[in-house]
Formats: C-alpha cells, sequence, structure tokens
C-alpha cells in the first residue's frame, strides 16, 4: 500500500524527485571528482572522468523515470493531452459527440436510478424478503387467469385466517383506505386525511418501531378500549410542528377524542398498492370496525400482510388459506364469498402498477444510448477516414499499430468521459424532475442517486468508450498502408470501405429509431384515446367537493340529511351555480361501491351468483347537475330522499344487461348482500367510473335513504366554475367550522389526474424517439456529406464530361436514402415483435395499428429525404472546374 | 557484468552498512579487485529499481567527506530477497562452470542458503 502510495507520489511530484536524483548525482560527482584529484589528475580531467563513470545523467533520469511503475499512466496522460488536442481541434464534432453521449448516459441513468429505487430496491422494513401481501382470488380467476387474482379480503375471512393459520405466518390486517376529519384545535383549520385500520401487529409484523411512545398492544386492538391513534411522521411534523409533547395528547378525529400513543419514522410508508403514500393516521382495527361487519363475508375492505416463518413458502401458505377460505364459503352460501387466496411479495405488490412502463421507459433510454454510441461510431468513423493518410504515415514510419488503437480509445474515452460527466448532471435534473412529476407513484420518496447508480454510469462510459473506439479502429484495420498513401493522392471512393461500415451503422440506427417511434406512435395514440374518453356527461364547467360528516356530531341520519339539505340549498343560491347535486362518487373518481344484484322477476341464478352492479347514492338535483340524461322513468322524488322507500335508478347499461328486451320500469332487483328489494323507477345515461375504464353498470338510489355520511357535491356553473371554490368552502365553514372540505376539484382537474402516468410515459417516449429521429437524420445526413466530399472530384469530372446535374442528385439522393430505407424495413419488423410488449399500456389501441406504423414510415422518410437533399443538392450543384482543381 | 548480478552485489554492499552511491560502486570495484566495474549510468537506475521494489530505504545524511548524500539502507524484506538471489546465483555459477568443465562441489558440499 505504503509502495502504491509512494508511486503516486512519484507521479505527481516528478519534478521534486528528478532534482533530488539530480542531486545525489551531483553528490557522486563531488566525491569522485574529489577522489580523482587525490590520485593527482588534473582538476578538469578529474571532473571529465567522473562524468565518463556516471554516465549521461539525462539518460540515467529518463531510466529510473522508465522503470517508475506509474510510466504506463504517464503515457496515458499524454494521449490523452494528444487526445484533447486533436479534439479541440474539430470542436464542433466534438461537441456533438459529447452532446450526444451524454443524452443517451444521463436518460439512462436516470431511469435505471427510479427503476432501482422504486421496483428492486428491498422495502424498507425488516427482512422485507419474507413479507407477502396476500388477498382473495378474484371471481374471474378461473376464467382469465391473469386478471383479478386479486381482491381485497373480507373481514369475516381475514378474521378466520388469523385466528386459524396456525404457525406458517404472522398475519397482519391492513384497511389502508379509510378518511377521518381531524377537527381544527386551537385555531387550526379542520382537514380531511386519509387513514389506515390495522391490526395490533401491524407494526411488529413489517418491524417497524415508532421513533416515539409505542406501537399499538392487543389491549388497544378492542372495541371496549380507549382510542388510540398512531401519526405518520409528515403528519406529525406538518400539523403538530413536531412536538416531541404530542404522545399521550388527544386529538379530535371524526368529533371523537383520541389519545396519540406514538408517532412513527419518516423513513415510514406503507406501500400499498391502491392508496399511494398517504396514510397519515393509523388506528386499531378492531377499535374501529363495526362488529356486525365481523360476520360479514362478502364485504371486501382488508389486505393481509403476512411474514413468513421460517420453512414456510407462499404456496405452501396459499394452499392453507385457500382450503379455509373453501370451507368459508361452504358455511356462507350466498353471493360474494370467494375461494382461494392469492398473493405476492410486497414489493412486487406495490410496484406492479408502474413495473411496466418504467421497464418500457428503461427500454427506450436504452435504445437512445445505442442509438447515441452508433453515431459517435459513425462521427468517428468518418473522422477516421479523413485522417487515414496521417495514419498511414505514421504507420509506415514504424508506428505500432497498438499505439495508434490506444490513441483512438483514448480519444473516444475521452469523449464519453465528457459526454458522461454531462451526462450524469442531466441525469440529477431529470430525476429531480422524475420525482416532482410523479408524486403518484408509490415508493418515489426513495428515489436517490447512489454509488451503484455511479458504478453504472462509469460502466456505460466504459462500454460507450469501447464500442466506438473499437468500431472506429476496426474500420482502420488492414487497410495496405501503400494502397493508402497512393490513393490518398488520387483522392476516389478511397473511402468506399468505411463509407460501407458507415452505412451499416445508419441501418441500425434508423432501425431503432422506426422501434423508437412505433412505441412512441402508439403510446400517444393511446394517451390522446384516454383525453378524448366520454365519461357519459359533459366536463367542461363542473366542481366536485368532498364532505364526510363525522358520526359523532351528527349522529342521527335526520341531522346528517338536515345538513346537506341546507348546504345544498344554499349551494344554489351562490352566484353563479346553475345546478347542485349530491352524490357518493363523481364520474371518474374511482370505483366506490359495487353491490351484487340479481333480478326478482327472473329465474333465481345459482348460489352465489348475481350481477356485479356499481352503486351509488344520489339526490335528484345530482342527474341535472352532472349532465346524467333522464332516458325512461322518472327520477326520485323529494320525500324518495328521506324515505327508506326501496326505489332505484339504473343505468342504460344496467337495463340491457339486466333486463335485456323488457321495460325494466316496475321491475325489481335484489341485493345479494342484505336481501333487500328496490324497484327500479327510471333509466338514466352511462357513466365511467374510472377513465381508463370502460363503462359499467351502475344504479343509483337515494343518497340519504342510503344513510350515507360522505357525499361529493357536484356544482354545475354557467361560468368558470374554479370561481366557485372559495364561495362553496366558506359557505361550509359557517355552518360548521370544524368541518373539513376535500378535494376540490374541476372533472377536468379529475380526469389530468387520472391520466398522468399515461400522459407521464408517452411524453417521454415521444421525446426519445424525437432524439433518435434526430440523431439518425444527423447520421444520415453525416454519411452523405462525407461521400459528396469524398466523390467531389468524381462528380466534377461526371459533369464536366454532361452528366445531367439532375441524375446525379437522384443518385446521391438514392445512395443516401438506401440505408434509411433497409432500416426502416428492418425496424418496422423489429417494431412488430416489440409492441406487444406494450400491449397492457395502451388504452383503444391495437400494438398493430397501421395508421401509426404509416405515419412513423412516412415521417422517417421524410426526414432521412431532407436530411440526403442537402449534400445531394449541394453534390448536382457542384462547379466542374473547381472540383477538379480542389484535388 | 551478468544480467541482474548488479542488483546483487548492490545488496550485499549494503549488509555490512549503508552507504550512499559512491562508496557502493567504490566497494563493489574494490573488493572485486577492480575486476568489475560498475557500468556507466546503470548505478542509480539499480538503487532506484531497488527502492521501488522495497528492498532498500533510502535517506539524506552526510558523507565521509562531509557533503550531502543519500544513502541506502537495507531492509527485512531486501534481507530476504538477497538470500534468494545468491543462492540462484550460485546455482548458475555452478551450472556454468559445469559446462565449462570445472571441478565443482557436490550439491551436498554447497554452503546452504542463509549462510553468507
Amino acid at each position: 500500500m505504503s509502495r502504491v502510495l509512494d508511486s503516486w507520489r512519484k507521479l505527481f511530484h516528478r519534478a521534486h524527485k528528478d532534482a533530488e536524483l539530480s542531486e545525489e548525482m551531483n553528490s557522486f560527482l563531488a566525491e569522485e571528482t574529489a577522489e580523482n584529484e587525490a590520485r593527482g589528475l588534473s582538476p578538469d580531467e578529474a571532473r571529465r572522468q567522473a562524468h565518463l563513470k556516471l554516465g549521461s545523467p539525462r539518460r540515467v533520469r529518463e531510466d529510473v523515470w522508465q522503470q517508475n511503475s506509474f510510466a504506463f499512466l504517464d503515457g496515458l496522460w499524454r494521449d490523452v493531452r494528444y487526445a484533447v488536442r486533436t479534439l479541440s481541434r474539430s470542436l464542433g464534432f466534438t461537441l456533438m459527440a459529447v452532446f450526444v453521449v451524454a443524452l443517451g448516459i444521463g436518460a439512462n441513468v436516470a431511469l435505471f436510478t427510479v427503476v432501482r429505487s422504486v421496483l428492486i430496491n428491498p422495502l424498507p422494513y425488516r427482512d422485507p424478503g419474507k413479507l407477502y401481501t396476500i388477498y382473495q382470488r378474484g371471481p374471474k380467476a378461473a376464467a382469465s387467469p391473469d386478471k383479478e387474482h386479486f381482491m381485497p379480503v373480507d373481514a369475516g375471512s381475514a378474521q378466520e385466517w388469523r385466528e386459524n393459520v396456525g404457525s406458517a405466518a404472522d398475519l397482519a390486517l391492513i384497511c389502508p383506505w379509510r378518511q377521518y376529519n381531524v377537527s381544527g384545535q386551537s385555531g387550526q383549520m379542520p382537514e380531511q386525511v386519509d387513514a389506515a385500520w390495522v391490526s395490533a401487529n401491524f407494526f411488529p409484523t413489517l418491524g417497524v418501531q415508532p421513533i416515539l411512545g409505542r406501537p399499538f398492544t392487543e389491549s388497544d386492538d378492542s372495541p371496549s378500549a380507549n382510542a388510540t391513534v398512531i401519526l405518520s411522521n409528515g403528519f406529525w411534523k406538518r400539523r403538530y410542528a413536531s412536538d416531541p409533547g404530542i404522545i399521550g395528547r388527544q386529538i379530535i378525529l371524526d368529533a371523537r377524542p383520541y389519545t396519540v400513543v406514538g408517532v412513527l419514522p419518516a423513513s415510514f410508508v406503507y406501500a400499498g398498492s391502491l392508496t399511494g403514500n398517504t396514510n397519515q393516521v393509523w388506528v386499531p382495527v378492531m377499535h374501529e370496525i363495526p362488529q356486525e361487519l365481523l360476520h360479514i363475508y362478502n364485504d371486501h375492505e382488508f389486505v393481509v400482510i403476512a411474514r413468513l416463518h421460517q420453512g414456510v413458502t407462499l404456496n405452501a401458505l396459499l394452499d392453507q388459506l385457500g382450503a379455509l377460505q373453501a370451507q368459508i364459503k361452504i358455511r356462507h352460501p350466498q353471493g360474494g364469498v370467494h375461494e382461494g387466496a392469492s398473493g405476492r411479495s410486497m414489493l412486487d405488490d406495490s410496484v406492479q402498477d408502474y413495473r411496466k412502463s418504467l421497464y418500457v421507459l428503461l427500454g427506450a433510454t436504452c435504445c437512445v444510448l445505442l442509438i447515441a454510441c452508433l453515431n459517435v461510431a459513425s462521427l468517428l468513423v468518418a473522422r477516421q477516414a479523413a485522417r487515414e493518410r496521417e495514419h498511414a504515415i505514421r504507420a509506415a514510419l514504424g508506428g505500432s499499430a497498438l499505439r495508434l488503437l490506444r490513441e483512438r480509445l483514448t480519444e473516444s474515452l475521452m469523449i464519453s468521459l465528457s459526454g458522461g460527466i454531462l451526462g450524469l448532471g442531466l441525469a440529477w435534473l431529470a430525476v429531480a424532475w422524475f420525482t416532482g412529476a410523479r408524486q403518484d407513484m408509490n415508493r418515489i420518496e426513495a428515489v436517490h442517486i447512489d454509488g451503484m447508480v455511479f458504478a453504472l454510469a462509469a460502466g456505460l462510459i466504459l462500454l460507450c468508450a469501447l464500442f466506438s473506439g473499437l468500431v472506429s479502429a476496426w474500420s482502420g484495420r488492414s487497410r495496405a498502408i501503400m494502397g493508402v498513401l497512393q490513393q490518398a493522392s488520387r483522392s476516389q471512393n478511397s473511402g468506399g470501405a468505411k463509407a460501407g461500415l458507415r452505412r451499416i451503422l445508419l441501418v441500425l440506427e434508423v432501425g431503432l429509431t422506426v422501434v423508437l417511434l412505433t412505441g412512441a406512435g402508439l403510446l400517444l395514440k393511446s394517451y390522446q384515446h384516454l383525453l378524448k374518453v366520454d365519461l357519459g356527461v359533459p366536463i367542461a364547467n363542473t366542481l366536485t367537493l368532498g364532505i364526510s360528516l363525522p358520526d359523532g356530531r351528527y349522529k342521527a341520519a335526520l341531522q346528517q340529511v338536515q345538513f346537506f339539505e341546507q348546504l345544498i340549498e344554499r349551494v344554489r343560491s351562490v352566484p353563479g351555480v346553475s345546478a347542485a347535486g349530491l352524490v357518493t362518487a363523481a364520474p371518474g373518481q374511482g370505483w366506490g361501491a359495487d353491490r351484487m344484484m340479481s333480478v326478482v322477476e327472473h329465474p333465481p341464478l345459482a348460489k352465489g351468483e348475481g350481477y356485479d352492479i356499481m352503486a351509488r347514492g344520489a339526490d335528484p338535483g345530482y342527474f341535472a347537475a352532472i349532465g346524467l340524461p333522464l332516458i325512461r322513468g322518472r327520477l326520485f322524488t323529494a320525500d324518495e330522499r328521506l324515505t327508506r322507500d326501496h326505489v332505484v335508478l339504473i343505468s342504460e347499461r344496467t337495463a340491457k344487461l339486466l333486463f335485456p328486451g323488457e321495460d325494466p320500469i316496475g321491475r325489481h332487483l335484489r341485493s345479494e348482500l342484505g336481501g333487500d328489494i328496490y324497484e327500479v323507477v327510471g333509466v338514466v345515461g352511462d357513466t365511467r367510473y374510472e377513465v381508463s375504464i370502460p363503462m359499467q353498470a351502475t344504479l343509483y338510489w337515494p343518497i340519504y335513504g342510503n344513510e350515507s355520511s360522505a357525499a361529493t357535491i357536484v356544482v354545475k356553473s354557467s361560468t368558470d366554475v374554479n370561481t366557485l371554490a372559495m364561495p362553496i368552502q366558506r359557505l361550509v365553514a359557517s355552518m360548521d367550522p370544524d368541518l373539513p372540505v376535500a378535494n376540490v376539484m374541476t372533472l377536468q382537474e379529475t380526469i389530468a389526474r387520472s391520466t398522468v402516468a399515461s400522459q407521464f410515459s408517452s411524453v417521454l417516449i415521444v421525446a426519445f424517439a424525437l432524439i433518435a429521429l434526430l440523431l439518425s437524420a444527423a447520421g444520415l445526413y453525416g454519411v452523405l456529406a462525407y461521400l459528396v466530399t469524398q466523390r467531389t472530384s468524381e462528380i466534377g469530372i461526371r459533369i464536366a464530361l454532361g452528366a445531367q446535374r439532375e441524375k446525379v442528385l437522384r443518385q446521391m439522393l438514392l445512395d443516401g436514402l438506401r440505408p434509411a430505407l433497409l432500416g426502416l424495413a428492418l425496424g418496422l419488423a423489429g417494431s412488430v415483435a416489440v409492441v406487444r410488449q406494450i400491449q397492457s399500456m395502451l388504452y383503444e389501441t391495437e400494438p398493430l395499428d397501421p395508421a401509426v406504423f404509416a405515419v412513423v414510415a412516412v415521417t422517417l422518410l421524410l426526414v432521412a429525404g431532407f436530411a440526403c437533399l442537402i449534400p445531394a443538392w449541394r453534390a448536382s450543384r457542384l462547379d466542374p472546374m473547381r472540383a477538379l482543381r480542389s484535388e | 557484468m551478468l544480467k541482474g548480478t548488479l542488483d546483487m552485489m548492490v545488496l550485499r554492499t549494503l549488509v555490512t552498512g549503508d552507504a550512499h552511491g559512491h562508496t557502493i560502486a567504490k566497494v563493489i570495484e574494490r573488493t572485486s579487485e577492480d575486476v568489475l566495474e560498475v557500468e556507466q549510468g546503470s548505478l542509480y537506475p539499480a538503487l532506484h529499481r531497488l527502492e521501488d521494489r522495497g528492498w532498500v530505504s533510502s535517506y539524506w545524511g552526510t558523507s565521509e567527506n562531509n557533503r550531502k548524500a543519500k544513502f541506502y539502507k537495507l531492509t527485512d524484506f531486501g534481507r530476504k530477497q538477497l538470500v534468494n538471489e545468491t543462492n540462484r546465483w550460485r546455482k548458475m555459477a555452478r551450472a556454468i562452470a559445469m559446462v565449462m568443465g570445472e571441478n565443482v562441489l557436490t550439491h551436498d558440499e554447497l554452503p546452504q542458503g542463509g549462510k553468507l
């Protein structure tokens, strides 16, 4: 080690070491001279003899330096300086190459950072490899094996699983999609927060310890216990200013006091796939859950987290739970009980929504990097050709082939290194932008650039340097030196072989570009479909606001009804409001709720069968406010809102599904959940509950009759609906200052939010495809421009001999377009294979969409044609005299 | 001078004590009764080579004539190497002697390594 340090010191203190050696030799000379004089020689002769004995000091110094273990590095340093000099001589070329590499490496490093942090790095829990998320197998598991495998678990089954699992695993329960109103205390605004119900063993199962206070105990987790709550770190920081005295204090959730027993670490997020990372308060499930729900087996609300014990496999656990589930189904033959259990690692579960699109993006960036490498190689090959004569002369003078190769590799290394460093900067910016743009993504807060990423960047730089350096060196191999020297004086066609290699590089480049373009085209088309998607209702000038009444203060159903009655009356009188109504979940706002229904008048279905129908509570004003047309029958009457007369409206699709060829009005539906019977009084239009999901059969019942304490206010305006948000919020505050208004959004914003992922992937891929297109165009232009200069005198002669300029133009164009056409064919063939991989990311777009393929082909031909036209035109305009004289 | 023997002789010289370049050259010449002469320009590269390998270490001091000089010192590692080098050289010398038809000691009569 010390020797290595010593050698380094020698490398960097060369001057010092050299001076020391000179001094040492001087002392030798002095000794020898003195000795010689003592032997009786004259002073001059004594010094001469001494010098003779020592030999040439310069030579000695050289020799000493040469045997230094870092002489190699010294040579490298010389190469680097040489490379920098030659590269800076053609600055345009160098900058172009560096920028190309920076783009390629930057995009790759950024995407790799995200992929690694989100998809690959283990979850921040203890021994995360043993954690699995367990669901029930959905009803369609048998029919379509890859869909609906993962159904949330009903409370009843989850309880039985936990009691009977034995020693195979620890099972923890979480119901992550709850919400609470946090009342304003000491002057704070009330707010609605996302919450989770968890079993007492939830945090111990994950291996997460609160940083303040304690986890839940089994005694917290019971209906009779005192109400307790654990806060997320972010919520504690934001709302309670990181107050360490929070433990033991009471906060008001839904108008009931809860004692804070713990605060979670900042690193903790629940990586559930359906909710994002927004859960801010955590309460014990058994304290909150209505006891009757524990005995209901078809209300799917829970996710089960399993920590497998030593020696137990996931399949063994799933078999065990599946067997339990089969018994449960026998005991509860009514509908909605699912057979079997499915599970996947908690990591897979939390990122499965993004896996595909991230890998597709990573694939696209790899394409860009490859294109960048091909481009740099092609540029180096061109330069190589220009310097062929110089190299031939040097080879003739005895320059070793290895030396020339080293020089070329140093050059490409310099380009890749500068590009790589610039690329790292770009990657850093890109990662910052990415994490900002995709807050909806699970684990996005874990994204960071680390040592591994730097290692990857270094690897990419080396790979890029080796690839482009070796390709260009290969292009210069085995050219007979004399041949080159002779040819170089008669320059015609000397670059033939090199132009051939460049054409091959170009074909590959164009091919990759075409693949990227098709992918981008398909995603863009799919995104446009999403944007144009028909929600079934007009989306302009519609505002939605969420209000959830705390059960504590609005205990009686009548109180809730009265509050909403008053509220909606007052909202209607706000200036600018043209219509207002209430619904449990507005179109585009997600799943909401569904019910299993059957038709009373029809022959009974097999046990457990039923129609899965989306269920919404609505008041009569809702349909006008949202713009859903009444097609048959009538809407609810005012008193039907308050009584529980069991009337429903159904959507057109429901009518077609349940009553084909019949008049549904006056027929009855039976709920498989409670057995209640509802009379169909009207048919309204269809809507979508989520943008990317097709229209679903839906039914509406009177909102108050359903005793719902949460509602979405839908407000329609004839003018700009955004100006209504504040007055309505003020109105709510004036009625109940403790009542938060959540999710104030226009319908347009709702749609924008649900298309963000699709927009994101398509925008990025389009950007990559455009970069690729630009690089290919530059490549095509470069090759042809090079060919023209190579053949200047030949073309000059042909024009002088009477060749028509149009013919020259046509031939040069064909020359340039041939590799483009070949690349296009190759790329289209490649696309057919590749686009199937992104099929699942497409919305109402076929992977082999002929329009997209046609547009890609035309775009590429246009760009290629334009890139070739300029040099071809220049060739056809050549002045024959000047061309010949340039020789 | 045979290739590699200079290094060995330099090390051998240093067994008796630290010395600077001039002394080392002188000692080699004197003890060989002026048969062996340290070649032009070969001494300092050899010294630096030995130092690079860690067989000798160096320090600045004052020579017997009160001049500033760089002294070399045999390291423990260098001492071990000297034994190896000497053994190798002895085998070589014996082999050459046999080829040249000289009378040589049998293998058992050879002085064993480590006895300098």
